[in-house]
């Protein structure tokens, strides 16, 4: 079809690099506005208890101090931020925008101070006099499930919500099955981590109203809504604007308290308010993510056939419910059992309160857990009836023959959608990545002593949920030099989409790349949008770049039919030219200099895109120091169509190597009485260029996704789901002569060593 | 308090308060890349080159670099021409939010200027102190390798 330009399929290199190689990448602290005001927050020092007495005084007197903002500023009731979906349950547990009353986190904002320098702000923030009688905080979540005590006054749990996921009949596949095994596992709080901390510009237009919010990322359409309301001005009066965006990873982007009081205090004071969250704040105060505990159970026949699956998820969901704070629980209990044919579920998901910093999401949340809960019980019962890990899973993946297999429905129903897995077949993956990584040539290592080490190899399959609905919009306008600009309602969060939408734009319109500027993430560009979220963008915003140049070609067909006076079926448009069939030309730039030529596009599904993959370890582990090192990994993942290769395998490398952070390393641990025991990336080991050198990524485009008109597949998150499980699995088959199974992350040496001293098997 | 000192070949002469740290000066006051990702010399996205060493100059305060001369990312290519080793960057989609480009850059940049034959090992183990959360590392690994061919020509040509 397309002749012209070939851009989608191909590695082009990234135009955004050449502003960030050289220094010209513009992010919120470079941003500067005259007479601005910078703010400091202040935050609870204690994990749970009721305010007592604020006294700002000393503050006030301090050098360049204007202001300090505190509860009783803020019209009553004090607005709480709302969440992204409907739930029956969650409403009493949503987070005031400042503490008025209970604080029930370390880090939950009390004040604010407003000063003309930053450094002056953060000292008067230090003189901010903060009592607080302090409550018996539940910083364990099974204290919490129990009720002891109640988080919130005229709730009767701590449990904000719970939701089940249950098909076939699990009861009786599970009396009925010759082999079942139960088991418990967890996972330790994390987060996303980006490099750059959180950051906002929020200017007040008194003129006419409006309010301007410098900082956007991943949902600058909700976010503006959401403020908007809090602020009683109409949606259209505010404006989120993105700059470049120091990554995401899901925490990112999300509406959080600060959202509102720099907002807030713009407006009050006329001045242009700025906040740099600094590291040790980024801690307390982004979403927390990741911290789970399963107990869970399953039914095999003797040959390997997974026949039922149950268990309870307990998801400690720190001391409010973000926005986004039920999607790792809903998703835990679809998910776990995702890549496998299984006919019978029965799962149960709580979300429980505790006194920690309030989680969200983080990459594949819900994903990477479930997926090593199951991949890590799929080992276990393997070695216990006898079935190779590896038969295990060819016998139970989906394949091409199960599409479209829908997954395990969730009550209560929380407005995601359609989620049936579209298309694929599980087995291609898991046989390439076998190949790939000489699974059969290192069969021999696996519990093997060598020099010093245990060696061992293990699998993890995997299932990844993209193109999160509901729709995206496009516009396109064709300038009079004929340049085309194309603005989209996706968020740029590092992950290359000024390439990908020109690229898409760019054959589509069947002109040169090097004509396409994008822009995007900004609330003025279109009247509505969504955001970059659940691997979605490129599905999602793309297919409305799609969608807005058939409008545009049909436009420019219509102006070039009146132009040589035929009807608009006689002209053709090709490479950017429209032609009539005597020879007559028309070029776009013509087009638009004839007036403004500018069309939208939306798209709208909600039908989810789901890639595939599986993924194959190599560790050695030090019996004498618990150490791992990671010998080799390979990942292979199908998403349906690649449109750009270069990005796309960054995009799974990246991902891969941050769930190595989650596996060995990364730990946001609190103590008994609520206090993090986290506050630089000194404690917190994100990992370095010296730990994971050996990894392998191939992605194929295999079975193309139904459902969209690129055939792409979301495919920002499918990398570090499968890490914990294809890892631990390793582990286990090189620690396989002293039957240590791990069950619970981090793998740090300090558990691994306890986990084989405490083996049965005689020491080495 | 007044300071004068040199970045990218400029002088620059400035008023500055005592506590203000290198980062934030050239980011606050000189509009050149600060990129603060910790303030703890922890992430190194901050790195800069003062004197031909890479330093974080966020543990550093601006007073300090009086009557030096410092390297920022800007200084890095030639005019709007990226560098060697910029576009080793771009072939290897070394970067992805370009948040910690700008010390992995300068870092580079002064490791190679100094031993441009460096291997794979000392490549890593040199950025070992700057974070990246973005790519895991792999591309700028490599991005290294191949940008090394120019700095050996480079200090070839110094030395003949």
């Amino acid at each position: 079809m397309r002749t012209v330009n070939t851009y989608i399929g191909r590695p082009i290199e990234r135009v955004e690099d050449f502003r960030f190689l050289r220094g010209r990448g513009r992010y919120i602290a470079d941003l500067k506005r005259e007479g601005q005001w910078h703010a400091a927050i202040v935050r609870s020092p204690v994990a749970f208890g009721r305010i007592a007495r604020i006294d700002a005084a000393p503050a006030l007197k301090m050098p360049g101090v204007c202001a300090v903002i505190t509860a009783p500023d803020i019209s009553q009731p004090i607005p709480t931020i709302p969440f992204r979906r409907k739930n029956p349950t969650i409403a009493p547990y949503a987070q005031p925008i400042i503490a008025a009353d209970y604080v029930r986190y370390v880090g939950e904002p009390v004040a604010v101070v407003l000063a003309t320098g930053v450094e002056l702000a953060e000292d008067a923030a230090q003189e901010v006099i903060i009592e607080i009688n302090a409550l018996t905080p539940c910083v364990d979540w099974r204290a919490s499930a129990a009720g002891r005590p109640l988080l919130f006054p005229g709730t009767a749990t701590n449990i904000a919500s719970t939701f089940t996921a249950q098909c076939g009949d699990a009861a009786a596949a599970f009396a009925a099955a010759p082999y079942t095994r139960r088991e418990r596992f967890s996972v330790q709080r994390h987060t996303a981590s980006p490099l750059e901390t959180r950051g906002l510009l929020a200017e007040w237009h008194a003129g006419d109203g409006r309010l301007t919010v410098c900082g956007a990322a991943k949902l600058p359409f909700f976010n503006r809504r959401a403020l908007a309301g809090m602020m009683g001005l109409p949606e259209t009066s505010v404006d989120y604007i993105e700059l470049d965006v120091g990554g995401g990873f899901g925490a990112r982007g999300e509406f959080y308290p600060e959202d509102f009081l720099v907002a807030f205090a713009a407006r009050k004071f006329g001045h242009p308010i700025k906040w740099i969250e600094d590291r040790r704040e980024h801690f307390m105060a982004i979403g927390h993510a990741r911290q789970m505990d399963a107990d869970i159970e399953i039914a095999c026949q003797t040959d390997g056939t997974v026949v039922a699956m149950r268990g309870t998820m307990h998801v400690d969901i720190g001391a409010y419910v973000r926005p986004n704070g039920m999607t790792p629980v809903r998703n835990v209990i679809q998910f776990t059992a995702a890549p496998y044919r299984i006919p019978n579920l029965d799962f149960t998901g709580h979300g429980v309160l505790t006194n920690k910093t309030p989680a969200g999401t983080y990459r594949g949340p819900g994903r990477f857990e479930g997926c090593f809960f199951c991949e890590r019980m799929i080992d276990i019962a393997a070695r216990e009836i006898g079935v190779a890990p590896l038969e295990m899973r060819r016998r139970n993946l989906l394949t091409d023959q199960d599409m479209p297999y829908a997954l395990v429905g969730i009550a209560p129903e929380d407005g995601f959608g359609d989620t049936e897995c579209d298309s694929g077949d599980y087995r291609v993956t898991l046989e390439r990545c076998l190949e790939e990584f000489g699974w059969d040539d290192k069969k021999a290592l696996a519990g093997t002593l060598r020099d010093g080490r245990y060696h061992g190899i293990g699998i993890g399959c995997f299932i990844e949920g993209g193109a999160s609905g509901p729709g995206e919009s496009a516009r396109i306008e064709v300038t009079s030099d004929g340049k085309v600009d194309v603005y989209v309602g996706s968020s740029a969060i590092g992950q290359g989409i000024e390439t990908i939408m020109a690229q898409i734009a760019a054959d589509a319109l069947e002109i040169p790349m090097d004509d396409v500027r994008v822009l995007h993430g900004s609330t003025n560009y279109l009247k509505q949008g969504y955001g970059s979220y659940g691997s979605r963008a490129t599905v999602m915003g793309g297919s409305a770049v799609v969608a807005a140049v058939e409008d545009m070609l049909k436009c420019f067909r219509d102006i070039a039919a009146r132009k040589f006076s035929i009807v608009a079926d006689d002209v053709s448009v090709s490479g950017g030219v429209a032609r009539a069939r005597d020879g007559r030309a028309m070029t776009l730039a013509e087009a638009a200099a004839a007036g403004v030529l500018t069309c939208e596009g939306t798209f709208t599904s909600d039908k989810r895109t789901y890639t595939y993959g599986t993924a194959a370890a190599h560790v050695a582990v030090d019996p004498k120091t618990g150490s791992v090192q990671l010998l080799d990994y390979v990942v292979v993942d199908d998403v349906g169509r690649v449109i750009n290769p270069l990005t796309l395998h960054g995009q799974v490398v990246g991902a891969t190597v941050q769930g190595f952070g989650s596996v060995f390393s990364e730990n946001l641990l609190y103590d008994a009485d609520g206090q993090l025991l986290v506050g630089s990336l000194a404690d917190y080991q994100i990992p370095l260029a010296t730990d994971y050198p050996h990894i392998r990524a191939i992605t194929l485009a295999r079975f193309p996704a139904p459902h969209n008109p690129l055939g792409a597949k979301g495919a920002g998150e499918g990398g570090i789901i499968p890490v914990g499980g294809a890892v631990t699995n390793a582990i286990a088959s090189a620690l396989s002569a002293f039957n240590v199974q791990p069950t619970d992350l981090p793998l740090t040496p300090p558990r691994l060593w306890d986990l084989i001293q405490r083996s049965r098997a005689p020491t080495p | 308090m007044q300071l004068q000192f040199e970045v990218n070949g400029q002088a620059v002469e400035i008023d500055i308060a005592p506590r203000t740290t290198l980062c934030d000066c050239l980011r606050d006051h000189l509009n050149l890349t600060g990129h603060a990702g910790c303030e703890h010399g922890a992430c190194g996205a901050c790195t800069v080159i003062v004197d031909g060493q890479a330093v974080r100059s966020c543990l550093m305060l601006a007073v300090q670099v009086a009557g030096a001369s410092i390297v920022t990312v800007e200084g890095l290519a030639d005019g709007d021409e990226l560098s060697p080793l910029q576009e080793a960057f771009r072939k290897h989609h070394a970067l992805q939010c370009g948040f910690c480009t700008p010390g992995m850059l300068t870092t580079l940049h002064a490791l190679l200027s100094d031993e441009p034959m460096a291997d794979a090992d000392r490549i890593r183990d040199v950025l070992s102190g700057n974070l990246c959360r973005c790519t895991g590392y792999i591309p700028i690994v490599e991005a290294a390798l191949e940008a090394r061919e120019h700095y050996a020509k480079k200090q070839g040509s110094k030395a003949g």
